[in-house]
């Protein structure tokens, strides 16, 4: 074990984890954190907290984080490289550790042009890579990236991101041994709507031999309606949205959708959780937290292991 | 009052334009004076500085005459004529000053008539907008302080 | 080169206020082969305002000269005879030039009328792109010869991120994924073994990290 982390000790149990995520609000509102996170509780071994999503400013990832611990759960902090340089990054990370947040995800982070402050400048002082490199490097030789010794250095659990349906699709396992090379533990994933995709993705990952050196956890999301599915479909950089889906969507009638959603969700988790090297499922339900309990009981992912 | 009597400076493009023009005499097509012909070798030599210059100078209109499309005689000066036109209209706008004082038109070399119907039409539109308010400006100032003195 | 565009005349107009005697003054290096702001360019944008003031009544009294080069001093200092003469100086050249005049007339005010928007290459006739972004710290040779760092709008090291679709960017379908490129060029080469080395966290001291740069060559001073 290298870390405190409840993620690192369900995968070390040989359990398969379950992460959910949590965007914090567009506002100075507590509360709401609270009861999204509430609504989680017990169904997930972890919460994303995300560092504002699509470029939109929210309450900062470290304070939803810290609001959850204080609820005794236990979040993942998520990083992007947008917003910080790395000191800005090193110092959160420090700090949040010092709160007992000890597991983070380390993304680029949405471009600004998609948020409210598409003015802004992006920092992006270190890319994602590296980091995965700074916190591999603070947490196992004690020091920052610059090099300067770290007094009791923050023992984070590592993760990033993978997008097997972005582009160039032969260079996607590529682009995950670079972040296995750079220090990742635990890997979540797009979300998944093209399941045949992922199967070659991860094909490929076990030839490799990648799915032994990382935990991958598949991404998933319930679409609540057809809108939605069209949506991700067309509007959302990176996102593989089969017509079949959207056409059964559109099948069903508006009021049945939401429920259509949660079926196609678990179906796909159970579909997901045959194929070999998938170590956790990481559900996305986006402003719909309510819809996580059916979705991990009738996975059967549910009682989540005491570790 | 004066009846107002509109310059326009036509670029003609030698082997086209300029030709059509000349043919419109021989024709003993009439179109008004006010067009004063500059023989280009083609349409494509026409500078924004050009057509700038002749508005500033005084023009009220300004005409580039080019070939038919995919006639030029230099393959695509005509399209390029076409482009910085629309570019030093852009530029009039930006001043206030009206746009279709600039106009492109194209023809082949033996379209006297047509050479002859647009001189005319485009003398009486630039009739209608009335004089280039460049020189419009200046005038009015020289009157108002000609009016300032004598009182 | 470096590129520039021109501003918008309005712009301009409000900088020269009441001035009436300009000196307008462009640059026969990067501007003018960007067609921003060489000789043809001063010419144009001084008879753009002499239109404008002539239609409010005045005309103004414009010199032109356009520079073998605005950012080195001994052509600076061939606008020195015309100085006096003017009110207020107006460059076109990229603001390199400006600020060299600025160091040798310091008692003028001066104006840019281009906006440097980049140092780019020509893609086609009237398409500048971007190229390169002066990091100091060229990395061209572990990328296939295509810069991540100037192309990619996140200046990823180690890209692409997850929002490559078809090979364009994410921010817009009109942007190439340079990621997508330095991974064609790594397999036409046949080294995208390379790929999977990690490119470090940059040193960017080298870039603006460090502040304002400088070269000084002594075999030169």
């Amino acid at each position: 074990m290298k870390t405190e982390s409840t993620l690192e000790k369900v995968f070390n149990a040989g359990h398969i984890a379950v992460t959910g995520e949590c965007g914090p609000p567009r506002g100075a509102l507590p509360d709401k954190v609270r009861e999204k996170a509430e609504l989680l509780r017990g169904y997930v071994d972890s919460v994303n907290i995300t560092d504002n999503q699509t470029a939109m400013v929210r309450m900062s990832s470290f304070a939803a984080s810290l609001i959850l611990k204080q609820m005794d759960m236990q979040p993942v902090l998520q990083m992007v490289c947008r917003d910080r340089n790395r000191l800005g990054m090193q110092s959160e990370i420090i700090g949040a550790y010092s709160h007992g947040i000890n597991t983070m995800l380390c993304l680029s982070g949405d471009h600004c042009k998609f948020g409210d402050h598409p003015m802004a400048k992006g920092v992006y002082d270190l890319d994602s890579v590296q980091l995965i490199q700074t916190v591999r490097k603070m947490r196992d030789e004690g020091k920052f990236q610059g090099g300067a010794d770290i007094l009791n250095a923050p023992k984070m659990f590592i993760g990033a991101a993978a997008n097997p349906f972005a582009d160039p699709f032969e260079l996607r396992v590529a682009r995950l041994a670079k972040k296995v090379r750079a220090g990742v533990d635990f890997i979540q994933t797009q979300c998944i709507f093209n399941i045949d995709k992922f199967e070659t993705w991860m094909k490929g990952v076990r030839e490799r031999g990648l799915d032994k050196e990382v935990y991958i956890m598949a991404g998933v999301t319930p679409i609540k309606s057809v809108g939605a599915a069209r949506y991700m479909k067309n509007r959302v950089p990176g996102m593989d949205v089969p017509d079949h889906i959207v056409e059964r969507m559109a099948k069903t009638p508006k009021d049945k959708q939401a429920q259509e959603g949660i079926d196609i969700c678990v179906e796909s988790i159970q579909r997901i959780l045959s194929i070999e090297g998938v170590a956790g499922i990481h559900i996305m339900a986006i402003e719909w937290e309510s819809a996580v309990p059916e979705i991990v009981k009738r996975s059967g992912l549910y009682p989540r292991p005491q570790v | 009052m004066q009846t107002f009597e509109p310059v326009i400076v036509a670029f003609c493009c030698h082997y086209c334009a300029y030709t059509a023009a000349d043919m419109a005499g021989s024709m003993r097509l009439s179109y008004p004076a006010n067009v004063k012909i500059v023989r280009v070798p083609c349409s494509g030599k026409v500078d924004t500085i050009h057509m700038m210059k002749a508005l500033e100078k005084g023009a009220d209109g300004v005409l580039v005459a080019g070939c038919l499309d995919g006639d030029c005689h230099f393959k695509n000066g005509n399209t390029k004529a076409v482009r910085r036109v629309a570019l030093v209209q852009e530029t009039l706008k930006e001043l206030g000053i009206e746009p279709e004082r600039l106009s492109m038109v194209t023809m082949s070399a033996g379209m006297g008539t047509r050479f002859a119907q647009i001189a005319t039409d485009f003398t009486e539109e630039i009739r209608k907008l009335g004089p280039n308010p460049v020189c419009a400006g200046i005038e009015a100032k020289a009157a108002a302080g000609a009016v300032a003195k004598a009182n | 080169m470096i590129t520039a565009e021109r501003k918008p005349l309005a712009e301009i107009i409000d900088c020269i206020g009441e001035n009436r005697r300009i000196l307008l003054v462009g640059c026969n290096e990067c501007v003018t082969v960007c067609a921003a702001g060489g000789r043809k360019e001063v010419a144009t944008l001084a008879s753009a305002l002499q239109m404008n003031s002539m239609r409010h009544g005045k005309t103004l009294d414009i010199r032109e000269m356009t520079l073998e080069r605005q950012c080195d001093p001994e052509y600076v200092e061939q606008l020195a005879p015309f100085i006096d003469q003017a009110d207020v100086i107006v460059s076109m050249a990229c603001g390199c030039g400006v600020q060299e005049v600025v160091r040798r007339f310091r008692n003028k005010r001066i104006y840019p009328a281009v906006n440097t928007k980049f140092m780019g290459a020509s893609e086609g006739p009237g398409v500048w792109a971007e190229r390169c972004h002066g990091c100091g710290n060229c990395l061209l040779g572990l990328t296939g010869g295509i810069c991540p760092i100037a192309r990619c709008s996140k200046s990823l090291m180690n890209g692409p991120c997850g929002g490559s679709s078809k090979g364009k960017c994410e921010i817009g379908s009109d942007v190439d994924c340079v990621w997508q490129l330095i991974w064609d060029r790594l397999k036409e080469l046949g080294i995208e073994d390379q790929y999977e080395n990690v490119i470090m966290a940059k040193d960017w001291s080298t870039e603006r990290g460090g502040g304002p740069r400088k070269i000084v060559r002594e075999d030169l001073a």
